[in-house]
């Protein structure tokens, strides 16, 4: 191609480009000189090379618009909507143009008189029509039509007359007289263009490019002084410089490795020079890699605009850190995935204007796009105040499409349903239109930014508006890094995250302390955490390398407002390195952010202090959930409880059992349930296991899946099947209205709603009929406030008796053994009466009764025991020993009588 | 077994028809593998690998080659069998998956073949379920059986260890 030819495209295309950005600016700044002188010099411009250039067609279309253009800067026209949608829409025509000289070095046939005549209405001050319905306006009869309109007008010469003088000129050499002289008796539209244009034609090439810049530096003397600062390079040629200066710098630095060996060498200083000079080096070359992202955006202002108009919504463009850089590559590649999420958030996120205000929003809705640096990352923040995913919608089109099933999606959180959209083929949209919505934009969006070893995060709510955050490494960047060691391991921290280098050792002022099993470093009177490298990466330490006695380091770092020590052996020096992602297989260890090859030639992991400071947000948590832990255990028996809630037995009201009961939650294929006498069984970690319905007459489906409640007591386990599990609860058992089912210890309001509260031994002994050695009557005893102690080896049953007898009115505390029994007498607690199991490991409950008969501040209290021996001998030792009352283990009904005729006494 | 180069540029080739194509034959313990000739990059011998903390068992770690960063995968616990002693010798051949460069350790590295597609069967149902996962088929050779790797098959194994 012509050189000149494609100088010009690129010049015309850069300037098109930066025209769709001013004119939508202009539009919102419609007073803005600056603005309009700018715009107007551009299309001037334009119109100038094409004319040089000869190509008719082109200038013809540029010439209307900057008719347009020039009666607005003159303020005789005002910036409307129309205007600049016309103005916009001639700029559209140029491009296409464009593209057709590009691949065939010729202009399209045809003319475009249907725009100009439009164009020229707009000039006028004139209603504008809408456009002619064929776009292109190739047909024969446009012509003549348009040469109508044009002829109408005083002075004026018919399009095709222009278009021969300006062909015949292209022909002629330096005759500049030729083209002046036939266009003289069109009167103001020629005149309107400043004196200064001579269409030089071809010959005088380097003239013409000079005349060229001579005009627009009438309108703006800084303006050349700029253009002439820049230059256009190859981007192959920029690739090959990044390359060979990362080689350079690589082999710089095992020089200065070898150097650091020879201490006192002639190479030394040279080699100083010489490190010098290539840092300086990669420092500008990176710079030639990096764009501003304002670059990637640039477009995005046209796009918002021409979608807000085409769709009737208001909205609004905001973008904040245009000037953040970064590679050009990776600015390549998240340019199309950002204006697909824009163009999403426009025509799926922001609400109509009348939908805004009727929910009391603002009319105009706001994107916002915020790029900025953030720990060797770039992040990109797109978020609308639209309305915000529907996880609703979301779920259910998920089912529907298979991608989850009813169940599982029940599981899922808010975060897990949202995630769905970054399934392939996945769209809500009820209508497809043509920006969006046919469901195949997010993946290829999450695909591409992970290809560059990126993230994409979303956040999102209902009615509020949704958040896109993009993540992506710098990678191809050489960044300073910490080179550390830990059992003979060497990795990588990036300098931009230490903030400083401890010694520890046992004699320095820095010591590592532990509390509470964590190791911790008082620094500056404050205590951080530290995190051991070795711990973290399950590192193994080589024999003879113990590190007991020896110091250690502790690299500070920071991340976020979090300050951390990380525990290492050794710390080498600083070293400029080339980042290289991970590969994918190794992508999902967060410790790592990247690996890299040292001037020795070995590979090395980098450390992301993000990853670790996580892993020791965890070891924290846990620690403080341990403590809760042990904080519940000895908290049984006080007021909320944790309860299951579920349905079963078809029956629509929510039914509770207390939790602590439920061994396991379990779902059972009904294909491998077997009967034996009639009974339903399943195998379940190697024995037989009775599965009771909840409703004796309901017939067990052959296939499927039901969910099952297991309960277990030492060795023996029973099912109840439910027909579905809702929720777990922290709620008091408030028994309120009596049972008529003996299944039933009552109902109760939990959580809100009526629910009733099953009675786990009931369907236990439908089990196994000796599990308990009783039926299921009980009565309900209103003893309020009195305190009773159980006594009783097995967790299963203080944590069935504890609720029955809460719901009874007693206030429970529930103990393991005799001696923890004794403990609290020695504690000074005191209760209306105890109850306690006989056959016990370690104190049995007669010796506890003889204990606490002799003479503790309990002597009076009444025992009552619970044996599932009941024989005479038995009950004579009971009474012997000082029990109050002997009760066979789970006499319901017999405790609770005896308990309130004890405790009532 | 040879520790040379590899051999296929000295070999005269043959036009890779839809009846005979190329492979690179490898040993693990008694088996003879084939690699598709055009997946494979380079032949190594011993290489010093830095370990990966945390990375799945079957990564044996990575190396530096000519300044790539590779990783470096045993292909010995991919198929389920044991390590060899810590001194035995090992080659690796290096592969291109999606990008990325993955050097495979094997006990040994054989010559270049050519196969005919009439002599391609699929599995005996004696093989091993592991091996089966990798692989597309086997080949008859003269004395011996071939089994073909499917390469993206046997670095998928990240999928296969989170189920």
């Amino acid at each position: 191609m012509d050189e000149l030819l494609s100088e010009f495209l690129t010049e015309t295309t850069e300037s098109l480009s930066a025209l769709d950005v001013e004119l939508v600016r202009l539009e919102q700044n419609p007073n803005d000189q600056g603005l309009l002188s700018n715009i107007f010099r551009l299309v001037h411009t334009i119109k100038g090379t094409c004319g040089f250039l000869g190509l008719p067609r082109l200038e013809a279309v540029a010439h209307a618009s900057e008719n347009v253009l020039g009666k607005v800067r003159d303020g005789e026209l005002e910036v409307t909507p129309t205007a600049i949608t016309l103005v916009l829409e001639s700029l559209d025509c140029i491009k296409s143009l464009l593209a057709t000289l590009e691949a065939t070095e010729a202009e399209p046939e045809g003319d475009d008189a249907d725009l100009i005549a439009r164009l020229n209405l707009l000039a006028e001050g004139n209603a504008v029509p809408d456009a002619a319905p064929e776009a292109e306006p190739d047909l024969d009869d446009a012509l003549p039509l348009g040469s109508d309109v044009i002829g109408t007008r005083p002075g004026e010469v018919p399009l095709d007359e222009l278009d021969r003088i300006f062909q015949e000129t292209e022909v002629d050499s330096d005759d500049t007289a030729a083209p002046e002289a036939a266009p003289a008796p069109v009167a103001e539209p020629v005149q309107a263009q400043t004196p200064a244009q001579t269409p030089a034609p071809a010959p005088s090439k380097a003239v013409a490019v000079a005349a060229e810049a001579g005009v627009p530096a009438e309108d703006g003397p800084r303006e050349s002084a700029v253009a002439a600062q820049t230059i256009r390079v190859n981007v192959d040629l920029l690739e090959n410089l990044m390359t060979m200066v990362s080689e350079l710098v690589l082999t710089r630095n095992q020089l200065l490795q070898i150097a650091r060996r020879e201490k006192d060498s002639e190479f030394t200083v040279p080699l100083q020079r010489l490190s010098q000079v290539t840092s300086e080096l990669q420092e500008g070359v990176m710079k030639t890699r990096m764009q501003p992202i304002g670059n990637a955006w640039s477009k995005l202002p046209r796009i918002v605009r021409d979608l807000a108009q085409e769709l009737s919504k208001k909205i609004d463009l905001v973008m904040l850190g245009a000037d953040t850089e970064l590679d050009r590559q990776v600015l390549e590649l998240i340019k199309d995935p950002l204006t697909h999420m824009v163009r999403n958030s426009a025509d799926h996120g922001i609400e109509t204007p009348d939908a805004r205000s009727a929910i009391g929003k603002a009319e105009n809705g706001r994107i916002t796009l915020n790029a900025y640096h953030e720990g060797g990352h770039i992040l990109i923040e797109i978020s609308d105040d639209g309305r915000g995913l529907d996880s609703a919608k979301i779920k259910t089109k998920a089912i529907t499409n298979g991608l989850v099933s009813e169940l599982e999606a029940e599981a899922l959180t808010e975060q897990q349903i949202q995630q769905f959209i970054f399934r392939a083929g996945f769209s809500t949209a009820a209508v497809v239109t043509s920006v969006s919505g046919r469901g195949v934009g997010m993946d290829v969006v999450r695909t591409n930014i992970e290809k560059i070893g990126g993230t994409i995060e979303l956040q999102s709510k209902l009615g509020r508006g949704s958040k896109f955050i993009i993540k992506i490494p710098l990678t191809l960047a050489i960044v300073s890094a910490l080179i550390v060691e830990a059992c003979g391991e060497r990795f990588a921290i990036p300098q931009l995250s230490v903030i400083e280098l401890v010694r520890a050792s046992a004699d320095s002022e820095h010591r590592i302390e532990e509390v509470q099993g964590t190791p911790v470093l008082r620094l500056r009177n404050r205590l951080m955490p530290l995190v051991s490298l070795e711990r973290l990466l399950n590192l193994e330490r080589r024999e003879g390398d113990e590190r007991s006695g020896k110091e250690t380091f502790i690299v500070v770092a920071q991340v976020g407002t979090y300050t951390f020590g990380i525990l290492v052996d050794r710390v080498f020096d600083t070293e400029e390195i080339v980042v290289k992602p991970v590969a994918p297989i190794l992508r999902h260890i967060a410790m790592f952010s990247g690996n890299t090859i040292l001037g020795d030639g070995s590979v090395i992991m980098i450390l992301d202090p993000n990853g670790i400071a996580q892993a020791t947000g965890e070891i924290a948590v846990t620690d403080a959930a341990g403590a809760e832990e042990a904080a519940d255990h000895r908290a049984i028996g006080v007021s909320t409880v944790s309860l299951l809630l579920f349905r079963g037995g078809g029956d629509p009201t929510p039914k509770a059992v207390p939790l602590s009961l439920v061994a396991r939650l379990e779902e059972i294929d009904l294909a491998a349930v077997e009967y034996s006498e009639g009974h339903p069984l399943v195998q379940y970690r190697g024995q037989l296991m009775p599965l009771i319905p909840m409703d004796e007459n309901l017939k067990l489906k052959r296939e499927g899946r039901q969910p099952v409640l297991v309960f277990t007591d030492n060795s023996r386990s029973m099912g109840l099947i439910v027909d579905e599990i809702v929720d777990i609860v922290e709620d008091r058992i408030n028994v309120e209205v009596r049972p008529e089912s003996a299944a039933l210890m009552g109902s109760a309001v939990i959580a809100g709603k009526a629910t009733e509260v099953i009675d786990a031994g009931y369907y236990l002994t439908k089990a196994f009929g000796d599990w308990f050695d009783h039926s299921s009557d009980e009565s309900l005893a209103v003893n309020r406030g009195r305190r009773v102690l159980v006594v009783d080896d097995s967790a299963f049953f203080r944590n069935l008796l504890t609720p029955l007898l809460s719901v009874a009115g007693y206030e429970v505390t529930a103990v393991e053994g005799g001696e923890q029994a004794l403990a609290l007498c020695e504690r000074g607690d005191s209760f209306d009466a105890i109850i306690s199991d006989i056959e016990m490991p370690g104190m049995n409950g007669f010796q506890l009764a003889e204990a606490v008969r002799a003479g503790t501040r309990w002597a009076d209290v009444p025992i009552v025991a619970l044996s599932s021996h009941t024989t005479s001998d038995d009950l004579e030792r009971g009474r012997l020993v000082g029990f109050t009352d002997y009760v066979a283990k789970l006499d319901r009904e017999a405790l609770l009588e005896t308990l309130a005729q004890t405790v009532g006494a | 077994m040879s520790k040379s180069t590899l051999p296929a540029t000295t070999k005269n080739r043959l036009p890779v028809t839809a009846e005979a194509r190329q492979f690179v034959s490898i040993t693990i313990g008694k088996q003879s593998f084939g690699i598709p000739v055009l997946l494979v990059h380079d032949v190594l011998g011993p290489q010093r690998i830095t370990r990966i903390p945390l990375a799945p068992k079957e990564v044996a770690g990575s190396l530096n080659l000519r300044g790539r960063i590779v990783t470096a995968i045993q292909v010995r616990r991919r198929l389920g069998l044991d390590a060899l002693p810590a001194d035995a010798e090992t080659m690796s051949v290096v592969v291109e998956h999606q990008g990325e460069l993955y050097s495979l350790i094997v006990d040994g590295v054989g010559e270049v073949l050519t196969l005919n597609d009439h002599d391609f069967e699929s599995h005996p149902p004696t093989m091993s379920t592991r091996v089966r996962e990798v692989s597309n088929g086997i080949y008859r050779l003269k004395d011996a059986l071939l089994v073909v790797l499917d390469v993206p098959s046997l670095l998928d194994f990240v999928r296969v260890e989170a189920a």
